[in-house]
C-alpha cells in the first residue's frame, strides 16, 4: 500500500517534471468515443425492406390521393382551325371566344381555376431579373428612377419612368375567363372569387402601395407598361385592398415560374351554390382572348381541379414510391443472396 | 528597416569581388557599405504588409481565379450572380491567410528584434562598450566571453587560452556538437586583452566576398608592414558558441545578412504531396471541363436563341444578336459553375493537415518522457504523404542504434558467460532480469556497469588464470586514456566506443586501466597496483584488423596481448589451441547470430632474446624513409603468430528501443528499408542482422565492394542473375524503361539482402549503371549501403525518387544525414540529441526510431485517408451543387440562371457543408491504433495511391453527375403543375429554388454519413448543427423582418414559410435522398461482399471483436544460435598507437561547467577534433538521457577519420 503511494507520488512528480508532455485527453490522443456503423448484412437488408415496405406504403397511398383529385383542363390557344378561339389567335382587337365542355360527376370542392402557358420562359434569367423590388415595395424614390435591371423597359420612348418597371410585369397575362353553368338551358354565371390567391407575404409585405391616397396620385410622371390596357392603379377600380401593386392577379403573375411549362391560379370558386363543387352538368369558359402566345408557339389553358392534402394532382411522387420502394425490396433480395453466397469470413 | 521589405534579398548589381576592411575604422568601412550586423528574416512591416501580403496570395491560382470572376461579375451584361458569391467566400479566405502570414512574420519580427537587441561588448573610442548586435559594423573589434554565441563573422584576434586557442561548439551551424578548435594569428595572439593595444590595430583585412561555404575561408590580414594568410582556422563564425574559454577578441568581418550563417540558411526546398500534384492536375481537368460545360452551354443558348428567344421578344426585348448573347452566356456560366473549383477546397486542406499535424505534437506515444522530448510536425502540409511511404532511408548510428556499446558476453577458455538461465535451463531474457552482479568489492567498479552472469565473477574471485588473463588482457592491449580527476573517479576517453566498453568491463571485474605514460601502463589488478611496461604497440588497421601490445610486467615477464578478427586471430593460433578453437567458434557464431560485435583475444610469452631484437628491427623500420608501411606490417606479422587463444569477447552495439520490432512491422506493411551510413561494411552488416533487417533465413546477402566500374556492374549483375535466372535481356529492358523514367517492381526469387560500399555506390550511382544498381537494389529484402558520405546518401534517394514511383522517407539523426533529409519527400530528424542540424532540415522529428511506426502506421494512415475522404467528398458535393445548374440550363433558355438561391450560393461552402466535412476528415478512423499496429497491411493501400486518385475523381464524378439528375429531376417532376393544399402557387421559382437546395443538402449530409466511420459526438454535432444552421439562415433570410432592412437583398420572403409547411415538398426530399444514397449503399455493401478490401476485413474483425483486443504478445528479442558468418566489427580507427606512445597529447586542466549548458565532450587534444561524438556508455543509459547531475560522461575526445559517419 505504502510503496503504491510512493509510486503515485513517483508518477506524479515525473508527469509534473516532464513539462513538454502533451496532455492525456481524448481528443489530443485521438481516443474520443465514437460510433463505427458498418455497412453489415443484418444492418443493410433490413433497412433496404423497412424503406422498401415504407416506401411502397407511401407511395399507394400517394397515388390513390392524386387519382381522387379531379381535373379539367382545357386548351383554347386555338392552334386548330376548328377551335373557337382560332379566330383570336392572330387578332389583335379585342377578341372573345367561348368553350363548352361538360362535367359528368360533381366536381368536389373547392374547386380553383387556373390559366396555363406553356413554352413560356418567366425563369429566364433576364426576364426574371427586369423588374424592381424597391418599386414595387411602394419606394417613391424608385417610381422616378427605376432600377437598370429593367432595362429596356425602364422607360418608354419619351424617357418618362415606367412603374411597373420591367420585362416581368409588362409581359402580365390579361386573359379574362368567365364560367358559366347551363342550368335547365339558362347559362348561369359561376361566381370566381379572385381574392386571397396570392400569398399572405407577397400580399402583406413583399408588394407594397405607395402611402398615398388616392393611389392616382403617387403614379404621377410615371406612365403605365407599353402592353398594359390600362395603368396598374386601375387594376381593379372596385377595390382599394386589390389595387396597385397589391392586386392579386398582379402578384400571381409576378411570382415567376420555375419551369417553362406553368399553370398559375386565377380565381376560385367558392361561392353559393358552387361551395361544395361543380355539379353535374355542361359549362360554358367565356375568354376574353388578349395574350399572344402564337410567335413564340405557346400554348394558353384553362385548369380547373380541385386539391387534397398533398396539393394537386400529381401522379409522379406516387408512382415515384412506389417504384423506388419495390427498388429497394429487389435490392434487398439480390442483397440477401449475394450474403448468403459470398459472405466473407475470417480468411485474412 | 527599407519601406518596401525588400532588402533581404541579396542586391546583385555591383556584385562585391574582394572585401576591404581596417581594423577600429568606421569611417574607411563605411565607405564600402557593407551590411551590418542586423539581420531581417521578417517579410513585411506595418505599412507594406497589405499591399504585399495581396500581391503575394493573388499570385496564388485559385485566388487570380477569383479575382478575375469577381471581375466578370462586375460586368452587368455577364454578371448571373450577384457580386457577394464571390467576395464572402473570397474575403474570408483572404484573411484566413493573412492572419496566418501575419502572426509568422510578428513572430519572425521578435526573433529578429531578440537576436537584433543582444549586447555583445565592442571596443569603441578606445573603450569597451555594449552595444546592441546590430549596432555592430564591419571592422568592430569585439569581445566575446565564454558561453557567448558568436555574434558576427570574425577574425580571432586573441584568447584567454594558451596558444590563442578558442574552443567553439558549432551545433547551430552544422550539427556537430563536439568543440572545435580555433587559433589566431600569434601576432594578434600577442594584443591579449590590452584593450590600448587592441584599440590602435589597425590591421587590413582582405579577403573573399560574403559566401555561404562554411569550411573555407581566405584572405590576408596586413598588419605593421607585414602580411599574413588567414584561412578557416582563424574565423569565428556567426552561429558558433564560445566554450571553455574565458574570453577572446575577434574582428568582424561579414555582418548580419552577409554572415555564412545567414548565407546558408533559407533556401530549403518547398515540398508538396503527390496528392497536391495530383490536385493540381485534377483543377486543371476541372477547369477543362468547366470551359467545355459552359461551351455546351453556350452554344444551347444560341440554338435556343434562334429557336425560341427570337420569337419570345414579344415578352422580351432582344439587345444582342444570338451569337454575341451566347458569347456572353458562355462568361455568365463560367461565373456560375465557378464552384466545381470552390475556393474553400485549399483552405480546408490546410486546415486539416494543420489539424492532422497537432495530432502528432500531441500525441503522448511518440513522447520520449527520458529526455522530455514530444514529437513534433514541424511541416504542416505533408502529412498524407506519410501514409504513402514506400521507401524509408535510414541512418545507422543516433537512428537506428543509440551508439552505445555493452560488453554483452564473453567467451573465456572455452567456457561462454554472460547468458543467465534458469533452473531448468532455460535461458532467460537479459532485459527482464532485476539482479545485476555486485561489483561493490571494487572500489574502483563503475557503477554504471551492469552484468547479469555470477558466474563469471565468481571466477574473477576464484582467480581462474584464463579469467584473469583475459581481463588483464583488456586492460593493457587498447589506446584509451584515463582521466582521474579524483581519486577513484576514473573517467576513460576512448577513441572507439567498443574500446572503452572492454576497458571498462575489465575494470569492473578487477582489472583496473588507471593511467598510462607513453611508455608504462598502470592497472589495479583485484586491488593490487601495477605497472606494465608499454614496449610497443601495434597498431590497429583496416587490413590487419587486429592491435597488440607488447608488456613488460612487473615481473619481468614479456608478453604480447593481441585482439582482433577472429577469423584474422585463428590463422596465427597455435596448433595447440585446437580443440578450444572448435569451442570458441561455436560461441563466436552464437555471439554473431545475435548481431554482438565479436573480437577474438590471444596472448603470448616472449623471448627476451628474440624480442630485443625484433625491437631492434623495429626502430630501423619505423625510422626508415620509404616503404615503412610495408616493413613495419612485416614485423608485426613476424610477430604476432603461435598466440594463444584466450578467448572472444561480444560487444552489443546498443539498438534503440524497439527498432527490431519497428523494421518488421514496417515489413509488413510493404515499406523498404535501406539503411544508409557512414559505418564500415562490418559494423553495418552486423546492425542489419541484430536489428533483423538481414537474416540469417536469406537466400544470400550479396556485398558488392567492387573498386572499378566493370567488378561492380558485374557483381550486380550477378546478384540480379542469381535473384532472376529467367530475367534474361535484361538491358534491353532497362533502356526501354529510362526512357519513360520509371521502373516497376519485379518480384525475386526469394529473400536477399543486399550491401553495398561507399566507393562501389559512386560507380553504382553513375548514369550508365544507376538502373542496374536500382534494380537490384529493389530486388533484395534489404539493403545496407555503407560508408557513404552524405552526399551520396542524398544521390541514393534521389535515385529512388527518380525512377520509382514512390514516396520516400528518409531518417536521421545528424548533420550528415541533412542532405538526405532534404532530398527525401519526408525527412524525419530523431531529436534530442546531438546537434539539431537534422531536426532543423527535418519535416517531423521524434526522439525515438521506434516511433516511426506509429508516424506512418497510425497517423500517416490517418492523415492520408482523411485527406482523400475529404477530397473525394469535396468534389462530390460540389461537383452534385453545380450540375444541377447545367440540368436546370436546359429548362431555362440557357440564360445562366442559377438553380439556388443567390444566398445558398454564397454559404453552401462556408457554412452548410464545411464544418460536416472538416469535422470528418479531423475524426475520422477506420480502425484504432491498435488495430493498426496488428494489420500493418492496412498501410498498403495508400502506397498503391488507392483512396485518390484519377480514377477515384471520375467516380466521383459520375456519382454527383447522377445525384445532380435525382436532384434536379425529382423536384421538376414532383413540382411540375402542382400546387400547394389551399390551391396556391408552389411551382414558382423560388420555391423550386428552395426546394432543390434543401434536397441538395440533405443528400449530401447524408452521404457524408456514409462516408464517415468514426461518430463522434462532435461530428453528429456538426452534422445536425449544420442542418440546423441551415434553416436557422434559411429562415432568417426569408423573414419579413430582413426583406424589410435590404428588399431587393432578400427577395426569398415568405418562401421557406409557404413552402416547408407542404407535405409534398418533404415527400419529394425525403425521395431524393433515398435515391441519391440508395445506389451508393447497394454498391459499397456488394462490393464489401463480393471482393472485400483489406479495410473491409480488419474492419469487420473489429466489430466480432467489440471489446479492443488484447495487446500484441510482446515479442522477444530473435535470437539465433548459428551462424556462419564472422560477428566482428570494431569501430576503431588507424593511427592512435602512435599517438599514445608518442605523449603528444597535451591534457588540459578539468574546468569546472557551466551550468544550465549542455553536457559536451570537451576538445582535449593538441589538434582539432572533428566529426561527430560517438559517444560510449559502458551501462546501457541511453545517450540521449537527460541527467543533469551527472558528471561529464566519457564522451570521445579524439577525432574519428573514420569511424565514417561523416
Amino acid at each position: 500500500m505504502k510503496q503504491s503511494n510512493r509510486i503515485k507520488a513517483m508518477v506524479k512528480e515525473e508527469q509534473e517534471e516532464s513539462s513538454n508532455r502533451p496532455d492525456n485527453t481524448a481528443f489530443t490522443q485521438q481516443r474520443l468515443p465514437a460510433w463505427q456503423p458498418i455497412l453489415s448484412a443484418s444492418i443493410v437488408i433490413p433497412m433496404f425492406v423497412l424503406i422498401g415496405a415504407a416506401f411502397i406504403g407511401v407511395g399507394v397511398a400517394l397515388f390513390i390521393t392524386s387519382r381522387d383529385i379531379q381535373l379539367q383542363e382545357l386548351d383554347y390557344t386555338g392552334d386548330d382551325s376548328e377551335h373557337p378561339c382560332f379566330k383570336c389567335r392572330t387578332n389583335t382587337e379585342k377578341c372573345t371566344c367561348s368553350m363548352t365542355f361538360s362535367i359528368p360527376t360533381l366536381f368536389k370542392g373547392p374547386v380553383f381555376f387556373y390559366y396555363g402557358l406553356t413554352n413560356y420562359f418567366q425563369n429566364q434569367r433576364k426576364y426574371g431579373a427586369s423588374k424592381d423590388d424597391n418599386q414595387l415595395y411602394g419606394d417613391l424614390n424608385y417610381f422616378t428612377s427605376p432600377s437598370t435591371d429593367c432595362d429596356p423597359y425602364t422607360r418608354d420612348s419619351k424617357n418618362m419612368p415606367i412603374v411597373p418597371c420591367g420585362a416581368l410585369a409588362n409581359s402580365m397575362f390579361n386573359d379574362t375567363f368567365t364560367l358559366s353553368h347551363t342550368v335547365n338551358g339558362v347559362q348561369k354565371i359561376v361566381p370566381l372569387d379572385g381574392k386571397g390567391i396570392a400569398w399572405w407575404t407577397d400580399y402583406n409585405i413583399k408588394y407594397r402601395n405607395p402611402s398615398i391616397t388616392p393611389l392616382i396620385n403617387a403614379f404621377n410622371g410615371t406612365k403605365k407598361p407599353t402592353n398594359w390596357p390600362k395603368p396598374i392603379y386601375e387594376l381593379d377600380t372596385t377595390d382599394v385592398y386589390n389595387n396597385g401593386f397589391i392586386n392579386q392577379d398582379f402578384l400571381v403573375w409576378m411570382r415567376r415560374a420555375a419551369l417553362p411549362d406553368f399553370r398559375k391560379l386565377y380565381r376560385r370558386i367558392t361561392h353559393d351554390d358552387y361551395a361544395a363543387g361543380l355539379p353535374a352538368g355542361n359549362y360554358t369558359l367565356t375568354i376574353a382572348y388578349n395574350y399572344p402566345v402564337h410567335s413564340f408557339n405557346g400554348k394558353k389553358k384553362v385548369v380547373l381541379s380541385n386539391v387534397s392534402w398533398m396539393g394537386g394532382k400529381n401522379d409522379f411522387l406516387g408512382i415515384a414510391y412506389i417504384v423506388v420502394g419495390s427498388m429497394c425490396v429487389v435490392m434487398s433480395i439480390v442483397m440477401l443472396i449475394v450474403y448468403a453466397r459470398f459472405k466473407f469470413g475470417e480468411d485474412d | 528597416m527599407s519601406f518596401f521589405g525588400l532588402d533581404c534579398f541579396p542586391k546583385t548589381e555591383g556584385a562585391e569581388l574582394e572585401r576591404k576592411l581596417r581594423a577600429n575604422d568606421r569611417e574607411y568601412n563605411r565607405s564600402f557599405k557593407y551590411a551590418t550586423n542586423a539581420i531581417k528574416t521578417s517579410k513585411y512591416n506595418f505599412f507594406t504588409f497589405l499591399p504585399l501580403n495581396l500581391f503575394e496570395q493573388f499570385q496564388r491560382i485559385a485566388n487570380a481565379y477569383f479575382l478575375v470572376l469577381l471581375v466578370l461579375q462586375l460586368i452587368p451584361e455577364i454578371s448571373s450572380l450577384s457580386w457577394f458569391t464571390t467576395v464572402v467566400p473570397l474575403a474570408l479566405v483572404l484573411t484566413v491567410t493573412a492572419a496566418k502570414d501575419a502572426t509568422d512574420d510578428i513572430n519572425r519580427h521578435r526573433s529578429d528584434n531578440q537576436v537584433n537587441n543582444r549586447k555583445v561588448e565592442v571596443l569603441i573610442d578606445r573603450k569597451l562598450r555594449s552595444e546592441k548586435w546590430m549596432d555592430v559594423q564591419v571592422g568592430d573589434i569585439i569581445k566575446l566571453e565564454n558561453n557567448q554565441f558568436v555574434t558576427a563573422d570574425l577574425l580571432l584576434l586573441s584568447s584567454s587560452e594558451p596558444l590563442n586557442l578558442v574552443y567553439i561548439e558549432t551545433a547551430e551551424l552544422d550539427g556537430e556538437t563536439n568543440l572545435k578548435v580555433k587559433q589566431a594569428l600569434p601576432v594578434t595572439g600577442d594584443l591579449g586583452d590590452d584593450i590600448e593595444k587592441l584599440a590602435d590595430f589597425n590591421g587590413e583585412v582582405r579577403c573573399e566576398p560574403p559566401n555561404n561555404r562554411l569550411d573555407r575561408f581566405n584572405g590576408t590580414l596586413a598588419f605593421a608592414g607585414q602580411k599574413y594568410p588567414l584561412d578557416n582556422e582563424k574565423i569565428l563564425l556567426r552561429g558558433c558558441t564560445l566554450r571553455n574559454t574565458d574570453w577572446c577578441f575577434g574582428l568582424v568581418l561579414f555582418g548580419g545578412q552577409e554572415t555564412k550563417l545567414m548565407q546558408n540558411s533559407g533556401k530549403s526546398t518547398f515540398k508538396r504531396t503527390s496528392i497536391d500534384r495530383l490536385m493540381n492536375v485534377l483543377v486543371l481537368c476541372i477547369f477543362g471541363s468547366l470551359v467545355f460545360m459552359c461551351m455546351i452551354l453556350a452554344i444551347g443558348n444560341y440554338i435556343w436563341e434562334v429557336k425560341n428567344g427570337s420569337n419570345f421578344t414579344v415578352f422580351l426585348q432582344r439587345k444582342h444578336s444570338a451569337g454575341f448573347s451566347a458569347f456572353l452566356t458562355f462568361w455568365s456560366y463560367i461565373i456560375i459553375l465557378n464552384t466545381v473549383v470552390p475556393i474553400s477546397l485549399y483552405v480546408s486542406v490546410e486546415i486539416i493537415r494543420l489539424g492532422n499535424s497537432f495530432y502528432i505534437d500531441w500525441d503522448r506515444k511518440m513522447y520520449y518522457s527520458r529526455s522530455d522530448t514530444p514529437a513534433e510536425a514541424r511541416t504542416t502540409t505533408l502529412n498524407e504523404e506519410l501514409g504513402q511511404i514506400k521507401y524509408v532511408f535510414s541512418d545507422k548510428t543516433g537512428t537506428l542504434t543509440q551508439n552505445i556499446m555493452i560488453f554483452n558476453k564473453c567467451s573465456i577458455n572455452g567456457k561462454s558467460y554472460g547468458d543467465v538461465y534458469d533452473y531448468t535451463g532455460q535461458r532467460l531474457d537479459i532485459s527482464e532480469l532485476k539482479d545485476p552482479v555486485d561489483f561493490s568489492f571494487n572500489a574502483l567498479a563503475d557503477p554504471r556497469f551492469v552484468f547479469y552472469d555470477h558466474a563469471l565473477v565468481e571466477a574473477v574471485k576464484l582467480e581462474n588464470p584464463e579469467v584473469h588473463a583475459f581481463f588483464r588482457l583488456l586492460a593493457l592491449c587498447h589506446t584509451v586514456m584515463a582521466e582521474e580527476k579524483k581519486e577513484g573517479e576514473l573517467l576513460y576517453q576512448a577513441q572507439s566506443p567498443d574500446e572503452g566498453a572492454l576497458v571498462t568491463a575489465a575494470r569492473n571485474f578487477g582489472f583496473v586501466f588507471r593511467s598510462r605514460t607513453p611508455d608504462s601502463i598502470s592497472i589495479v589488478e583485484m586491488g593490487n597496483q601495477r605497472s606494465y611496461e608499454l614496449l610497443a604497440i601495434l597498431d590497429f588497421n583496416n587490413v590487419r584488423k587486429r592491435m597488440s601490445v607488447i608488456v613488460r610486467s612487473p615481473e619481468g615477464k614479456l608478453s604480447l596481448y593481441c585482439k582482433g578478427a577472429d577469423t584474422i586471430i585463428y590463422e596465427r593460433l597455435h596448433q595447440s589451441c585446437s580443440k578450444l578453437m572448435d569451442v570458441t567458434t561455436d560461441h563466436l557464431n552464437e555471439f554473431a547470430g545475435e548481431g554482438l560485435r565479436t573480437l577474438a583475444l590471444a596472448y603470448k610469452d616472449l623471448d627476451e632474446e628474440y624480442f630485443s631484437r625484433w625491437r631492434e628491427r623495429h626502430h630501423e623500420a619505423s625510422t626508415s624513409l620509404e616503404d615503412k608501411e610495408s616493413k613495419l606490417d612485416e614485423l608485426y606479422e613476424e610477430i604476432e603468430k603461435d598466440l594463444l587463444l584466450l578467448g572472444a569477447t561480444a560487444i552489443e552495439d546498443k539498438l534503440q528501443d524497439g527498432v527490431p520490432q519497428t523494421i518488421e512491422q514496417l515489413a509488413k506493411a510493404d515499406i523498404k528499408i535501406w539503411v544508409l551510413t557512414g559505418d564500415k561494411q562490418e559494423t553495418a552488416e552486423n546492425i542489419g542482422y541484430s536489428c533483423n533487417l538481414l537474416r540469417e533465413e536469406m537466400k544470400d546477402i550479396f556485398i558488392v565492394s567492387g573498386h572499378s566500374p566493370e567488378d561492380v556492374r558485374q557483381e550486380l549483375r550477378n546478384a540480379q542473375n542469381s535473384m532472376k535466372p529467367d530475367g534474361a535481356a535484361n538491358s534491353l529492358l532497362l533502356t526501354e524503361e529510362k526512357s519513360k523514367n520509371l521502373i516497376k517492381d519485379e518480384e525475386a526469387n526469394g529473400e536477399y539482402g543486399l550491401v553495398i560500399n561507399g566507393h562501389s555506390l559512386a560507380y553504382a550511382l553513375e548514369s550508365s549503371m544507376e538502373l542496374e544498381f536500382l534494380r537490384t537494389a529493389c530486388l533484395c529484402k534489404a539493403v545496407i549501403c555503407c560508408r557513404v558520405t552524405p552526399l551520396q546518401k542524398a544521390q541514393v534517394v534521389e535515385l529512388v525518387k527518380k525512377y520509382k514511383k514512390a514516396v520516400t522517407l528518409a531518417i536521421g539523426d545528424g548533420a550528415n544525414d541533412v542532405s538526405m533529409i532534404k532530398a527525401a519527400h519526408i525527412g524525419v530528424g530523431i531529436s534530442g540529441q546531438e546537434g539539431m542540424q537534422a531536426v532543423l532540415s527535418s519535416d517531423y522529428s521524434f526522439a525515438q526510431f521506434r516511433f516511426l511506426q506509429r508516424l506512418l502506421l497510425v497517423h500517416g494512415r490517418w492523415s492520408y485517408l482523411r485527406m482523400c475522404k475529404f477530397l473525394r467528398y469535396f468534389f462530390y458535393k460540389n461537383f452534385t451543387f453545380t450540375f444541377v445548374h447545367f440540368w436546370f440550363a436546359f429548362f431555362c433558355g440557357f440564360s445562366a440562371q442559377t438553380v439556388y438561391d443567390e444566398w445558398f450560393i454564397t454559404l453552401y461552402n462556408l457554412m452548410y457543408t464545411a464544418l460536416p466535412v472538416l469535422g470528418m476528415s479531423l475524426f475520422d478512423q477506420d480502425v484504432n491504433d491498435v488495430w493498426s499496429f496488428q494489420h500493418p497491411q492496412l498501410y498498403i493501400p495508400g502506397q498503391l495511391n488507392l483512396y485518390f486518385s484519377k480514377t477515384a475523381f471520375f467516380k466521383c464524378a459520375v456519382h454527383s453527375c447522377y445525384s445532380s439528375l435525382v436532384l434536379f429531376f425529382i423536384p421538376y417532376a414532383a413540382l411540375q403543375d402542382t400546387v400547394r393544399g389551399d390551391g396556391k402557387d408552389v411551382a414558382d421559382y423560388q420555391s423550386f429554388a428552395l426546394l432543390t437546395q434543401t434536397c441538395l443538402l440533405f443528400a449530401v449530409s447524408i452521404q457524408l454519413g456514409l462516408e464517415m466511420s468514426y461518430w463522434t459526438a462532435v461530428n453528429t454535432f456538426f452534422v445536425l448543427g449544420s442542418l440546423a444552421m441551415y434553416f436557422a439562415v434559411t429562415f432568417t433570410m426569408y423573414s419579413n423582418g430582413m426583406f424589410l432592412i435590404f428588399p431587393s437583398a432578400f427577395p426569398f420572403i415568405g418562401t421557406a414559410r409557404n413552402s416547408l409547411n407542404q407535405p409534398n415538398v418533404w415527400l419529394t426530399i425525403i425521395l431524393t435522398s433515398i435515391l441519391c444514397v440508395l445506389p451508393v449503399v447497394t454498391c459499397r455493401f456488394l462490393l464489401i461482399q463480393l471482393c472485400p478490401t483489406i479495410n473491409d476485413k480488419v474492419m469487420f474483425k473489429v466489430r466480432q471483436a467489440r471489446a479492443t483486443p488484447p495487446p500484441p504478445p510482446r515479442r522477444s528479442r530473435i535470437r539465433r544460435t548459428s551462424s556462419r558468418r564472422s560477428g566482428y566489427a570494431f569501430s576503431h580507427a588507424q593511427g592512435y598507437g602512435d599517438l599514445v606512445t608518442s605523449g603528444r597529447f597535451l591534457r588540459r586542466p578539468a574546468v569546472p561547467r557551466a551550468s544550465g549548458f549542455p553536457q559536451v565532450g570537451r576538445a582535449a587534444t593538441g589538434f582539432s577534433p572533428m566529426g561527430r561524438s560517438a559517444g560510449y556508455s559502458p551501462t546501457g543509459r541511453p545517450q540521449n538521457l537527460k541527467v543533469p547531475d551527472v558528471e561529464v560522461t566519457s564522451l570521445q575526445m579524439y577525432r574519428t577519420f573514420s569511424d565514417g559517419d561523416l
